[in-house]
């Protein structure tokens, strides 16, 4: 059997899941490599989520998720700092309509006692109103303090860089196709770029995960894709929406349809809950997003629809079992993080460490005395202050150019979003790592320009430019001379 | 200590460029032009096709032809600076302009006057909710002009145009032109929203079907686009169930509005019209905030670039006049009211000086719906000022008029701009 | 004798003014509807020998932009205009140049000459 490469543990998946385990991996004597089959990180579930850390009062008490949520928010607390993480800790409020919801909120309040959560508390109509005085149709609301909102892709990056800085690998354009065992445990990953050899496997693969199980030999649990569809509002909306997060008062099929903000200001609705076969189809519809509007519209009676700046829908991974499965499988070797649905983000970290923790436990591998936990601080150039913006051009002059007009992001910080370790390759890969195109011009000046700078510094061709998946070229080369 | 210019134009499209002319020949002595594109000309060096000018410099022109004509007019002017690739930040009532750009860094400029010429962009896919998956293959029809006719790529090969607006008629035959397919323009309303003339040489000329009162309810394709499904719409714009069919294609350009781009102006919190987007403005084209004037497609969208330096030759004329402390004393404010018919008409107020002798009150406005053989009429309670019969007006073009100056001492506080049927 | 009317739009201006054309025995006898000369002229062609502007763009090497914009000279006939088109996407020619200079003289042999629409120095 020919290797293309050696490694200890072969992480599948580069969303938030893959990354933050990852980069907990990087903390051991262990050589790490994560494969990705998509040309970048965080194109599953972690593309299109509500972005919410949650609080953790959710998940019955006892169950992975709440663990796994608890613990997870607690640690983005600490990973903020040390990884430059763009978080806005605003709390979130379940808003309830009647006296039954009244009595749910207490329910809540209760389990998320149970399950550690702190601070919780349950508002008047007025002390809502005080925090968004737009929520004028409700009798009260649980007040969760530490939740917040974050910016999924940017974490799943940074803690992908900061595994790559501690000698972790990520490859990209890398999609799994079998594996390589002996006596009945794995010893190789088979992938359309050969089959690198390792001890063990973490199956992070989001709603593929027990596709990859089945290929591995585990065929303990399924997962069903539950696509969700939301829509995005201008930064100015914000101000006849809601300025944090807002919850409806869960049914027992749902968390509900919420109105919630986002760390750069914007507010969505969303999303709704759809089972379906499909596990690539992220299409918005029609009824989805009527139904959205409509149950939104229970918590904000006149919403802005003409401040709309975008739709998109996420999949989120079911898992068979009603709980996360994160582990050690029956198949020697092979370890599952799978149906990370919600509070899946939140959770991410927490499960890197359960189950970093395990395999260095198994391998043997001892923790690093030199792991760098910090990432080098990239403060937007939007943020910066008039002095730090001259100074920053004046250190190099593509800060000085500004490609997006509607977030105000520059050329500088674009290049820097495509040479970073683990840079931007694709149009869409530079909007979530600068937020170039995330405006409500939605990329229509910038597009073009930022597919010249990605052909620039990867030395290709415009015409080579993706916008995301394989194939999904910007440009075509003119049709020179060539028949009318 | 920084200069203190007379006039900071932001913005070096047609608009700025007529605003700074303008505000020269009426004694500015120190006039700034900022544009953040890599050149003057705005939007017009994308335009290549014919069709500009013919109100405006008498003579048929090119969009870059047009644009050189401005161009020329301001080039080697001692009193007019210009500076490009560079990006307006922030301006602040004190007339004070925050900008960007790679050889300066952070830039402040002091003004007496600024002139807010940022144009307008076009709306997107997001703000229309187009239902479908979300591959390569989406543009919006400007941003493929650039691509076509300024960098020298294509958007693709196989093309749909959503809208019937001039961006979208100029790029079907742009793209049949480059030897692309032109597989249909959709619109939604059951008119066209361009001008006739464009219906006859972009859309007829090459066989390319116009359907009327459709749209596009489904997008295809995971990577590229690989289709779209259309239904056509009932009265109320809402697609009809059984009518839907499908069309291949590779590429979706939309053409489906344009809308001013005034974040600059919210940020100084200017007084905004919402039927326009664009702030309201007098008829020398003075925002809410003194010394702040604007024109052209930041108050209003108009169709033809003429009408757009018509009117930012008012703005930079007042500009002009305001820094030489010449637009002063004491105003009369009249409301300028659009009814019967009449969507929007610009300037919302005259602000009307004692001495009327330099007074030049031209209206800009558009009806609601087609109309034939209307008359446009201009009151101020039973006076009229201004009966003009209209053989054929409709949403997509702009009517533009003067009222004379014999009737100015009619107006009382308040004049109706309205058709008659 | 063959009395027959066409309805159709102008297209020389923005105004788009609705043209009657009378044609007898399938040639052009008057016209009504144009506000200008212009108008009449082009309802004449358009039912004998349709004509049309060509615009377009060909390649130019060591300017700001890798395309320069042109434009025909004057009209020329609407059955070549695709041939046209199709003939300068093969044209390429060298900065700088100057807004009018003639860039392809006699496009296709047909008597008309295609234009700079805008000048472009060489950088």
């Amino acid at each position: 059997m020919e290797f293309i490469k050696s490694a200890d543990v072969v992480v599948i998946g580069g969303g938030i899941v893959g990354a933050a385990i990852l980069r907990e991996l990087s903390k051991y004597d262990l050589k790490s490599v994560l494969v990705e089959k998509e040309p970048d990180l965080s194109l599953g579930t972690t593309k299109a989520n509500s972005a919410i850390l949650h609080a953790g009062f959710d998940a019955p008490t006892g169950s992975l998720k709440a663990i796994t949520n608890v613990r997870g928010n607690k640690l983005y607390h600490e990973l903020e700092k040390e990884l430059d993480l763009d978080i806005k800790w605003t709390g979130s409020l379940v808003a309830a309509t009647t006296d039954e919801e009244m009595a749910t909120l207490q329910e809540l309040m209760a389990r998320g006692k149970k399950n550690g959560v702190e601070g919780l508390q349950i508002l008047t109509a007025e002390e809502v109103l005080e925090q968004e005085p737009n929520l004028k149709t409700v009798k009260g609301a649980l007040w969760a303090p530490s939740a917040g909102v974050c910016w999924p892709f940017g974490a799943c990056i940074a803690f992908a860089e900061c595994a790559v800085q501690n000698g972790a690998e990520v490859i990209r354009d890398c999609e799994v196709t079998g594996f390589v065992k002996e006596n009945g445990a794995i010893v190789g990953v088979q992938t359309n770029k050969g089959t690198i050899a390792c001890k063990y496997v973490v199956n992070a693969a989001g709603v593929f995960a027990d596709e990859i199980a089945k290929l591995a030999g585990d065929d303990s649990f399924t997962i069903t894709a539950r696509k969700g569809e939301y829509i995005l509002f201008d930064k100015t909306a914000c101000s006849s929406l809601v300025y944090g997060v807002v919850f409806p008062t869960p049914t027992k099929k749902s968390k509900g349809i919420l109105v919630c903000t986002t760390t750069h200001g914007n507010t969505f609705i969303g999303p709704n809950a759809n089972e379906q076969e499909s596990k690539t189809d992220k299409s918005v519809t029609t009824p989805g997003m009527n139904e959205i509007i409509a149950s939104a519209r229970k918590l904000i009676p006149n919403l802005p629809m003409g401040a709309s700046i975008t739709q998109f829908a996420g999949l989120r991974a079911v898992s068979s079992t009603g709980d996360f499965i994160i582990g050690p499988s029956d198949v020697p070797g092979f370890f599952n993080a799978a149906g990370m649905q919600s509070p899946g983000l939140t959770a991410a970290p927490a499960v890197g460490e359960l189950v970093a923790k395990e395999i260095a436990r198994v391998a043997g591998a001892s923790e690093k005395s030199d792991f760098k936990a910090e990432l080098p601080k990239k403060k937007a150039f939007l943020r910066m202050t008039e002095s730090e913006k001259a100074a920053k051009i004046a250190e190099n002059n593509l800060y000085g150019r500004v490609i997006c007009r509607c977030e105000t992001i520059t050329e500088g910080e674009i290049v820097d979003a495509i040479n970073s370790p683990v840079g931007a390759r694709t149009v869409d890969g530079v909007k979530r790592r600068t937020r170039a195109g995330m405006g409500r011009c939605q990329g229509g000046f910038c597009g073009p320009r930022v597919t010249q700078i990605l052909a620039r510094e990867l030395g290709i061709s415009v015409t080579e430019v993706l916008k995301e998946h394989a194939d999904s070229y910007m440009f075509y080369e003119k049709n020179n001379g060539g028949e009318a | 200590m920084n200069q203190l210019y007379d006039v900071i134009i932001v913005g070096g499209g047609p608009a700025g460029l007529s605003a700074a002319y303008s505000a020269w020949q009426n004694g500015a002595k120190k006039i700034i032009v900022v544009e953040r594109d890599r050149e003057l000309g705005g939007i017009l060096q994308q335009c290549i096709h014919n069709g500009f000018g013919l109100h405006h410099f008498k003579e048929e022109l090119t969009g870059p032809g047009y644009a050189h004509r401005c161009i020329e007019l301001i080039k080697d002017k001692p009193e007019i600076e210009t500076m490009v690739d560079t990006m307006v930040l922030d301006v602040l009532d004190n007339k004070t302009v925050i900008a960007v750009n790679p050889q300066k860094g952070l830039i402040k400029l002091e003004g007496k006057t600024v002139i807010l010429t940022m144009g307008c962009r076009e709306r997107t896919r997001g703000a229309i909710r187009i239902p479908g998956a979300r591959p390569a293959g989406v543009f919006t029809a400007g941003a493929a002009q650039r691509m076509v006719n300024m960098e020298g790529f294509l958007p693709g090969h196989k093309i749909v145009i959503l809208g019937s607006g001039d961006i979208g008629l100029i790029m079907a035959r742009r793209m049949s032109l480059e030897g692309c397919k032109v597989q249909a323009c959709l619109e939604i309303c059951p008119f066209s929203n361009g001008l006739t003339r464009n219906i006859v040489q972009c859309l007829n000329d090459f066989d390319i079907p116009l359907y009327l009162s459709h749209t596009i309810v489904a997008i295809h394709g995971e990577k590229r686009v690989t289709g779209i499904t259309v239904a056509k719409v009932d009265e109320k714009m809402t697609p009809i169930p059984g009518t839907e069919f499908d069309i291949e294609c590779d590429t979706v350009l939309l053409s489906v509005g344009l809308i001013p781009e005034n974040e600059l102006s919210n940020g100084l919190n200017l007084a905004m019209y919402p039927l326009t987007n664009g702030p309201m403005v007098d008829q020398h084209r003075e925002t809410s905030l003194d010394g702040f004037f604007a024109a052209g497609n930041v108050v209003h969208v108009h169709d033809l670039v003429d009408f757009v330096s018509d009117e930012a030759e008012i703005a930079g004329k007042y500009a002009a006049l305001k820094s030489q402390g010449k637009l002063s004393g004491d105003m009369r404010t009249v409301k300028v009211a659009a009814i019967d018919g009449v969507r929007t008409c610009v300037p919302q107020k005259l602000s009307l000086p004692a001495d009327m002798s330099d007074e030049k009150i031209k209206l800009f406005m558009r009806v609601g719906a087609p109309h034939r053989k209307v008359k446009l009429q201009i009151k101020s309670g039973d006076n009229v000022l201004l009966s003009k019969p209209l053989p054929v007006a409709k949403p997509s073009e702009m009517i533009a008029v003067e009222i004379p100056a014999a009737k100015f001492n009619l107006i009382g506080d308040e004049i109706s701009v309205g058709l008659v049927l | 004798m063959a009395v027959e009317t066409k309805v159709m739009n102008c297209i020389m201006c923005p105004m788009g003014c609705e043209l009657t054309v009378t044609l007898e025995d399938g040639k052009f006898a008057s016209c009504t509807g144009n506000t200008c000369p212009r108008g009449a002229k082009y309802a004449q062609d358009e039912v004998t020998a349709p004509k049309r502007m060509l615009t377009g763009t060909i390649a130019i090497e060591g300017g700001l932009l890798p395309l320069l914009p042109v434009v025909s000279a004057t009209v020329l006939p609407k059955g070549k205009v695709l041939e046209c088109a199709a003939y300068l996407r093969g044209v390429t020619i060298k900065a700088p140049v100057k807004a009018g200079d003639v860039v392809v003289p006699n496009i296709l042999g047909l008597g008309v000459d295609v234009l700079a629409s805008r000048s472009m120095d060489l950088i």
